[in-house]
């Protein structure tokens, strides 16, 4: 799944989200499998054609291959076949011709042999043997005169059946050769056999002469699976030829034998009539076809690459397309979410400064009769009791002052009056909004740490928006923390340019998904005690003020505040919308 | 220095006033425009204090009234709490400034003297 961890895209694992419009997984999921349809289906049909006609052309190729190992199968058999009718016909003849007697002298039988070499070629020697299978007369290289056949199986066979070919055997001569024998038989003259001897480098040169290009055999062999003439491809004469078994039942067809890991032959195998000889053809096809294989390699790989280009493009291409889409919806939505917002700030607003004006008119005239009273008592140095109630006046008037201030902030911090740009000290204006929030803390057991050391340059901003901004933080550390925890404030300079702010709390931490969200509005996880617009203010404010917001959280340990605010502030248009201001109230 | 004081809270106009002579300022109060207005033809006022919220005679047309009537008749608003495109318009049609209740009356005081230059923090 890692690979699909870096592919995925972006709108994939925000199904969930409340921003969602669409099912945009879905989108993709068709907008993907439609595109591939659209695209791939022609090309997969067209490779199909493709991939069908190349294979009738293959196979027309190797039904070429196999009818021209036929072809050379038929034309050698024949060839091979009158070979032997020559020299069985040329053997006939001589019995024909001759009586036994002739043939016993030995003076002719060497003409006889002498005309047949001549003739006909081949003939290594050539024996005379009588009724009792007695050698009666030889002409060859050897003493062969006077050797009894008459117990040998070949002497046996010709015998019955008129001529006997024998396989091809070295012999004592030590070079390959077969022997034809032909029975003579005639009323007027006693039986004899006329034996020759025949070389078979005369076989070997007549099957050579055919053109086997580029890999192919031709080669004779024997019932038994000797080879009786040489192969290039399975040995010498008298090897065995190792495909034999897998022959068995084939003869005159073509068949495909497998040998170890060479690539297929093509076989066939004829009898060569009137012999004991079986005539093999071997091609191999894989030679002839390597161009077609290339060029279906070809055809597989081009498909190949063109559909992962293909997959790769639409991939991308959907996967960016709903994802604009998805950006696009993003942002409609946090504009409507904008919209909702500035409306309910309005709202809170008006609601706020309805509230203040009700208020501010009692406590006036609360002021005023106090003030009237105490400017009484002034007159009146006698009054009885005159300290005790002037202590009364004093703390009436504290009290109006404190709910002044409470109308003042609920309106935004004096922004209602001229937006003020001043020196702030952060040490009393940071112990200012602690009063605010002392009380809590006290009735809690919660301790409020403050470090600021004395080299912190003051700070050009609103005091309002500042108290605002701590007093937001603050709130929030106070309702992350258990009774008993403790908060830390601490403040540090940077470069004299810019105060860093830091709020820890030991409280019960924000969970990481969580965090990217706390500063958008409406997100709480405080329930419904929370409105989910006391950060998002806190974060405006701040941005306005030209500084920044750094959060750092482990849930179950506590939460960390960095508030970044510049030193002078970069000239601005002072704002003064009411339900903004009254708004900031709201944590 | 001849204050009027105009606010339909009748108990903040009378205080304000009962405190005003004590220190020696002359006073008078209203507790409408209407009754302000007419107060203000019939004799000249340095300051007038009014709320930008009545009944009846609104504060702006009161301050057209009495700028019409008494074109040197200083205008100090004094408001519960108003937004501050209101107070804006208050101003451009002649309120001199404004202060957001409650005040203080040796502020108010200091301010008239020292010719509504003084800005009230």
């Amino acid at each position: 799944m890692g690979i699909w961890r870096k592919i995925k895209p972006p709108f994939w694992d925000r199904r969930d989200s409340e921003l969602e419009l669409l099912n945009y997984r879905r989108l993709w999921r068709t907008t993907l499998l439609s595109a591939i349809a659209v695209t791939l289906a022609p090309l997969v049909f067209l490779a199909g054609i493709n991939f069908y006609q190349f294979e009738e052309q293959y196979q027309l190729q190797r039904n070429e291959i196999t009818s021209h190992v036929q072809r050379l199968l038929a034309v050698n058999k024949v060839q091979l076949a009158n070979f032997l009718e020559e020299r069985r016909a040329a053997l006939t003849y001589v019995n024909l011709a001759n009586t036994f007697d002739q043939l016993s002298d030995r003076r002719h039988l060497a003409t006889v042999f002498r005309r047949l070499r001549q003739s006909f070629g081949g003939f290594v020697d050539l024996g005379l043997i009588d009724g009792q299978g007695i050698q009666h007369a030889y002409i060859g290289p050897y003493n062969l005169e006077g050797r009894d056949y008459k117990n040998q199986d070949w002497y046996k066979e010709v015998q019955i059946r008129g001529i006997y070919i024998s396989d091809v055997f070295l012999g004592h001569r030590n070079f390959p050769h077969f022997v034809i024998a032909v029975r003579h038989e005639r009323a007027d003259d006693q039986p004899y056999v006329l034996r020759a001897t025949i070389d078979t480098g005369k076989l070997n040169s007549l099957l050579s002469a055919t053109d086997l290009h580029p890999i192919g055999d031709i080669f004779l062999i024997n019932q038994q699976g000797v080879l009786q003439t040489p192969s290039t491809l399975f040995g010498g004469v008298l090897t065995r030829f190792e495909s034999m078994p897998q022959l068995a039942g084939q003869m005159g067809k073509v068949t495909e034998v497998k040998q170890n890991n060479a690539p297929p032959f093509l076989v066939a195998t004829a009898k060569v009539e009137g012999s004991p000889f079986l005539l093999v053809v071997v091609k191999q096809p894989a030679a002839l076809l390597q161009k077609w294989d290339l060029l279906r390699i070809n055809i597989i790989v081009m498909v190949g690459v063109s559909v992962a280009a293909i997959l790769v493009v639409i991939w991308w291409g959907s996967a960016t397309l709903v994802n604009r889409i998805y950006e696009a919806d993003l942002r409609r939505v946090a504009m409507l979410h904008e919209v909702e917002y500035t409306n309910k700030l309005a709202s809170i607003g008006r609601l706020a400064a309805g509230v203040a004006h009700e208020i501010n008119n009692p406590v006036a005239i609360i002021n005023e009769k106090v003030g009237l009273m105490g400017d009484i008592l002034g007159m009146n140095p006698d009054f009885p009791r005159r300290e005790k109630f002037m202590e009364q006046i004093r703390v009436i008037k504290d009290s109006v002052r404190r709910v002044s201030e409470i109308t003042h902030r609920l309106l935004g911090f004096a922004r209602h009056l001229p937006v003020k740009s001043e020196q702030i000290h952060l040490e009393p204006l940071i112990k200012e909004v602690l009063g605010f929030l002392g009380r809590e803390a006290e009735y809690r057991n919660i301790s409020i740490n403050v470090d600021i050391p004395a080299d912190v340059p003051t700070l050009e901003a609103d005091k309002g928006q500042i108290q605002q901004v701590l007093l937001n933080i603050l709130n929030n550390a106070l309702a992350a923390v258990e009774d008993g925890d403790k908060i830390d404030i601490s403040v540090a300079s940077r470069d004299n340019e810019q105060v860093a702010i830091t709020i820890t709390d030991n409280g019960i931490g924000i969970a990481s998904q969580d965090l990217q969200n706390i500063f958008e509005p409406f997100f709480s996880t405080k329930g419904e005690k929370g409105t989910g617009l006391g950060l998002s203010i806190t974060y405006g404010i701040v941005q306005k003020l030209g500084g920044h917001i750094d959060v750092t959280s482990q849930p179950g340990q506590g939460t960390s505040f960095i508030v970044y605010l510049p030193v002078k502030q970069r000239p601005r248009r002072l704002e003064g919308a009411s339900g903004e201001d009254a708004a900031r109230m709201e944590v | 220095m001849k204050v009027l004081l105009i606010d339909d809270e009748k108990e903040l106009v009378t205080t304000l006033s009962e405190r005003m002579e004590i220190r020696d300022i002359d006073s008078d109060w209203a507790t409408s425009g209407e009754q302000g207005l007419k107060m203000i033809q019939e004799q000249a006022y340095d300051w007038v204090v009014l709320d930008l919220k009545m009944p009846g005679l609104s504060g702006y047309e009161a301050i057209q009234a009495i700028k019409a009537a008494r074109p040197e008749a200083r205008i100090i608003l004094l408001t519960g709490h108003s937004a501050p495109e209101d107070l804006d318009r208050a101003l451009d049609m002649g309120a001199d400034l404004y202060l957001v209740k409650p005040v203080d009356i040796d502020d108010l005081i200091a301010l008239m003297q020292g010719g509504g230059k003084q800005e009230l923090s």
